[in-house]
């Protein structure tokens, strides 16, 4: 630490914390005053106290029941997905060319469906998906007989909102992993094949351990992204059929702005971006830990 | 103030937020005078002081989410403060929380 340290260095920061000031906390600030009230518009509002969140913490309460319904829903469709385009991403990623024009072939068709809007890819799947003019659902409905569509069907709509999304976000995963695969030095691999290490040997013993970091970042993101997912379900099912894939984030807007109970969604949405916050300081604490560790392991 | 009637202001929020502009600032201070020094506790991680206001801020916010559906919020007792001033169970869960705050502090 020899370092001078110049402290009035601060006041460069102080443009990018006005922004964060009135694009974040003054609007924290509000719907935190706004979840202990109760009001019908008219920018009047009665006291609630704790009211809110004793609702939404109880679940024999109807606001409650729903909160930790849709909250079980979101972890189940993160950890659907997870599960799914995690070691999809990598066996992607293992399986990509090393070099030539390929490479590039590859990485611009991969980027290709990161590049598309969410309501856009909700778009193409609440066409595709249909059984009557859609390819993929007249081809599963017509040609293969098995009944499927996600505007009745629990199954078929899940089916649908998690095979989008795998389809949507497994090439960030893939790509993370690419660019993790690359890092490595060829030495490593030429070790191994002196050793005679097996195909399996080497995934398990060089390539995973390489990998950790950007699996972290790809698993975070991934988590954040589906657990606060809103538009690509919402396009497709609407949160149907009944609620089988009302979301947290679905059920939100439905209490704010359908039923315009801005107490009971702002109550709703402390407690949603306390878990999301958690869960973001455990990821990171986690990821600067494996930096910190790194330079030890040489 | 007309101009501020929608973020809704009540006074408990109102003393919350003023709370946490407290600690902020007397970190601020605190930061300056005696600058912030990484420190490895019993969850082995380096942390600053900030970052233990940050756990603690966190966890107590938690402890009260757990505590609610639990225990309730029924009154426990009644202060002879104007007509009766009326405690919360709740505040059970804001001492053990300043408890667990002391307690990150003192060993994180």
């Amino acid at each position: 630490m020899d370092k001078p340290l110049y402290h009035r260095a601060w006041f460069l920061v102080l443009p990018a914390f006005l922004l964060v000031v009135f694009n974040a906390v003054v609007p924290m600030m509000t719907v935190v005053n706004y979840s202990v009230q109760d009001t019908f518009g008219n920018n009047q509002f009665f006291w609630n106290g704790i009211g809110w969140y004793q609702e939404l913490l109880d679940p024999s309460t109807e606001l409650g029941g729903r909160f930790y319904d849709s909250l079980g829903r979101n972890l189940l469709f993160s950890a659907i997905i997870l599960a799914i385009e995690v070691p999809l991403g990598v066996l992607v990623a293992l399986s990509m060319p090393r070099a030539g024009w390929r490479v590039a072939a590859c990485l611009v068709l991969m980027a290709l469906p990161l590049l598309v809007p969410w309501n856009v890819v909700g778009t193409i799947w609440q066409i595709f998906a249909r059984e009557d003019i859609g390819l993929f659902g007249y081809f599963v409905n017509h040609i293969l007989g098995i009944t499927y569509n996600y505007t009745s069907g629990v199954f078929s709509a899940w089916f649908t909102i998690v095979v989008m999304d795998v389809w949507h976000w497994t090439s960030l995963i893939a790509l993370l992993s690419y660019a993790g695969l690359k890092s490595i030095p060829d030495a490593y691999y030429q070790a191994a094949a002196i050793d005679g290490a097996s195909r399996w040997a080497v995934f398990t013993t060089i390539q995973l351990p390489k990998l950790r970091r950007v699996l972290l970042i790809g698993v975070l993101l991934r988590f954040m992204d589906s657990f606060m997912i809103y538009t690509e379900p919402f396009v497709v099912t609407g949160g149907g059929p009944g609620n089988s894939t009302t979301i947290l984030s679905i059920d939100l807007v439905k209490i704010a702005l359908g039923q315009f109970d801005l107490g009971k969604a702002a109550a709703m949405s402390i407690v949603y971006n306390l878990i999301i916050l958690a869960v973001c300081w455990v990821f990171y604490t986690v990821m600067t830990q494996v930096d910190a560790q790194r330079p030890k392991e040489g | 103030m007309e101009s501020l009637a929608w973020m809704a202001w009540t006074p408990a929020t109102l003393i919350f937020y003023g709370l946490i502009a407290l600690a902020l600032g007397t970190l601020t201070v605190m930061a300056i005078r005696h600058p912030e020094v990484e420190r490895v506790g019993i969850l082995r991680i380096p942390t600053t002081r900030g970052d233990r206001f940050f756990i603690a801020l966190l966890g107590s916010a938690f402890i009260h989410l757990i505590f609610l559906p639990l225990f309730g919020a029924d009154t426990i007792a009644t202060l002879p403060v104007g007509e009766g001033l009326e405690v919360s169970r709740l505040w059970l869960a804001s001492g053990i929380s300043l408890l667990y705050a002391a307690a990150v502090f003192r060993w994180v």
